[in-house]
């Protein structure tokens, strides 16, 4: 319990201290700090979760599932805190950034890692929801950080689109508590997931049906399902890299950590009744539809950062529907992937930080010949890529073949379509990556000071899990599998 | 059953949350900013006052708390920081343009009938009390939805979505007789920052585009330019 409050309580204290924070420098560093202490919480949670199974009290409940989902949050938010500590200094430099705004920037990083890890930590539903609705208002702001009419333009559609969906979760979450209600003694613990989970074959299939609708909607959109995803490619390409990196690398993974908390649950109350895989299909569908429409769009992108996060969006299909699909093996593979997914595109979103600085634009035809001016940042670009289009040696390669292991198993002919979309988005990252890293470097293009420490960790990581996943991180998986589909891989 | 046959006090409920949904539709069609802030704050006090209701009829006490949060936030500061917002930006006066009125109070109509449709097969013990309140809550989310959808201006779009939000704190009050205190504490307090946020966001769309029609954002699209 201890290491749970220093998990949560570090983010607040040190969100409110950043904003006392005058002077950038120090600002910098006390971010680090912070993230540095809460990973050391969420690993000290970690150990504890895995001698005891489960922490729960004060209403919240720690589990193999979220606990990796914890400290993956936890990494990313201290990696993207060494990127951003630099960045945000030469964001400074060139102007485009008042003080005021830059204290703010400190104190809403901390302050989103808050939500991030209350949502992923708390047992109560309700509670849930506003830390994800909190994770919006914590980001909104600094979306339209640069205060340009475009960024502008995206924070307000980030805001209204996230809003509304997060409004029609509530309502599928109010559904869920009146289904509750009709069957539990204490009302009071209507909301509460574990309780819930223990009664899902007496809740009332047919409210549950209507409430899971509303909140895969909901969640959905945060998570960046077409046709909700409008907002996403917006908000990633206008708001600071340090922000695209941590909105693509974590609040969708937590955005899908809820939506399938909430599969579970409606799968307990379907269990009996003559669609016992309607939240499965649904989730199915959505994902196959986002993956596909997702690998097309990635062809006609111009901007670098709508690029990959057109990419995330694909991806977060691809993890959706392998959650639809159930069962331990598509279970495990989707667990894996969000893994790895996270570390590759926060990787390629600090290498992008970079390359935009360096040739001055987001714009993918201005940008060239990364590899002879400054060959890391041009060969981190293209290392992160290969790992992202799903090559070996890569993570990415692992969970996506498991993935479609499983789809072979139970659906054979979705392979097919899994496969060319996958190799659509292969053609349409590489069309756009060949020119940025071979190409002839404009004249007068200069290396920048790079800080590609993040990148090579995260790359690294990815190799290695690509490479041979490591024991006690397979078995961590296949505890949470079990926890998911009921029974484990191993 | 029928609606008569009902306890009086959830007769009154019903009242009062068809009167709301009423309201709903005049927020949707009046044109004039600071009469549809006056709107929104008289739905606030129909929801307060369902809360109370429930609270008298059930004998449940943190209603009464609710019923209060309600009443402070949804009727008297939020719309009292919208009508001051709407002085500062000068928008006294403004009547927005709305192209097919007569369609959008339809497709009101039309949402109306979709979500008793919806909400039919759920109950089946004849509950008419919640097959009611839910339907009607359903409804205000969704116009709330239309709203947000049709208006073209960014104080309209707001009350779109504050509205929605009355729709889902009546659903929860009178089919659930209220969430967990701390949920509602937690949904009212995002609200608050959520207004806080909108009044700065209002701000910075007019010093981007010199105006509020949140139409004329439309930059960033796909499509080639």
């Amino acid at each position: 319990m201890t290491a749970l409050l220093l998990t949560l309580l570090t983010p607040l204290i040190g969100g409110l201290a950043l904003f006392l924070v005058r002077a950038l420098a120090p600002a910098g560093w006390l971010n680090l700090a912070v993230s540095g202490l809460t990973l050391l919480g969420s690993l000290w949670l970690a150990w504890t979760v895995a001698q005891v199974e489960v922490i729960a009290g004060l209403g919240f409940r720690v589990d193999a599932f979220n606990v990796y989902l914890i400290v993956l949050t936890a990494f990313v938010g201290l990696t993207t805190a060494i990127f951003s500590r630099p960045y945000m200094q030469y964001v400074q430099a060139s102007g485009r950034i008042s003080v005021l705004n830059l204290r703010l920037y400190h104190s809403l990083y901390q302050a989103f890692m808050l939500t991030m890890l209350v949502a992923l930590t708390t047992d109560n539903l309700g509670v849930l929801w506003v830390a994800v609705e909190g994770a919006t208002l914590a980001t909104v702001l600094l979306v339209s950080l640069y205060r340009t009419p475009e960024a502008v333009e995206a924070a307000w559609k980030y805001f209204i689109l996230c809003g509304v969906g997060i409004a029609l979760a509530l309502f599928g979450t109010v559904l869920t508590y009146f289904a509750a209600q009709l069957v539990l003694a204490d009302t009071e613990a209507g909301l509460t997931w574990s309780v819930l989970h223990a009664h899902a074959a007496a809740l009332d299939p047919t409210v549950m049906r209507i409430a899971f609708v509303f909140l895969l909607v909901g969640y959905g959109t945060k998570v960046g399902l077409v046709p909700m995803h409008q907002w996403l490619p917006d908000a990633h390409s206008e708001g600071p890299t340090p922000m695209s990196a941590v909105l693509s690398g974590l609040l969708l993974n937590v955005a899908l950590y809820a939506v399938v908390r909430l599969k579970m649950l409606v799968d307990g109350s379907l269990a009996a009744t003559d669609t016992p895989h309607l939240a499965g299909a649904l989730l199915m569908g959505f994902g196959l539809v986002s993956f596909m429409v997702a690998a097309l769009f990635l062809h006609r992108q111009r901007d670098i950062k709508r690029l990959f996060s057109y990419s995330s969006i694909e991806h977060m299909g691809l993890m959706t529907f392998a959650f639809g699909l159930g069962g331990p093996l598509a279970t495990f593979g989707a667990l894996l992937h969000m893994l790895v997914h996270s570390l590759t595109k926060s990787a390629i979103f600090v290498t992008v930080g970079h390359a935009t600085h360096l040739a001055g634009t987001q714009s993918i035809e201005r940008i060239r010949g990364l590899i002879r001016t400054q060959p890391t940042i041009g060969w981190s670009l293209l290392f992160g890529v290969v790992a992202i289009a799903g090559f070996p040696p890569f993570g990415v390669f692992t969970s996506e073949f498991l993935l479609l292991t499983a789809t072979m198993q139970t659906h054979p002919w979705l392979t097919l379509v899994l496969l060319s979309g996958l190799a659509i988005a292969f053609a349409g990252l590489f069309r756009h990556l060949h020119p940025m890293v071979y190409g002839t470097a404009p004249d007068g293009q200069a290396p920048v000071t790079a800080n590609l420490l993040p990148v090579f960790v995260h790359l690294g990581l990815v190799l290695w899990l690509g490479l041979a996943i490591p024991d006690f991180l397979a078995h961590w998986l296949n505890r949470a599998t079990a926890l998911i589909a009921g029974g484990g891989v191993l | 059953m029928s609606l008569a046959l009902l306890p009086l006090l959830q007769q009154f409920v019903v009242l009062l949350a068809a009167l709301a949904l009423f309201l709903s539709f005049v927020l949707l069609a009046q044109m004039r900013l600071v009469a549809a802030i006056h709107v929104f704050a008289w739905q606030g006090a129909l929801v307060a006052a369902v809360t109370l209701t429930v609270a008298v009829a059930g004998a449940v006490e943190h209603l009464y708390f609710s019923a209060v949060l309600t009443l402070a936030l949804k009727a008297l500061l939020i719309p009292w920081m919208l009508h001051r917002l709407v002085r500062r930006l000068g928008l006294e006066r403004h009547t927005e343009r709305l192209r097919h009125p007569a369609l959008v109070v339809m497709a009101g109509v039309a949402l109306v009938i979709f979500s008793y449709w919806l909400v039919l097969p759920m109950v089946e013990q004849g509950q008419a009390f919640t097959r009611n309140i839910i339907a009607v809550s359903l409804a205000l989310v969704l116009i709330g939805l239309l709203m947000m959808v049709f208006r073209q201006q960014a104080v309209a779009q707001v009350l779109g979505f504050m509205s929605m939000e009355n729709g889902l704190f009546l659903a929860a009050v009178s089919a659930t007789a209220g969430m967990p205190l701390v949920v509602e504490l937690g949904v009212a307090f995002d609200l608050l920052v959520a207004m806080v946020l909108f009044g700065v966001f209002f701000f910075q769309i007019r010093e981007s585009i010199d105006s509020l029609d949140v139409d004329r954002l439309n930059r960033l699209t796909e499509v080639e330019s």
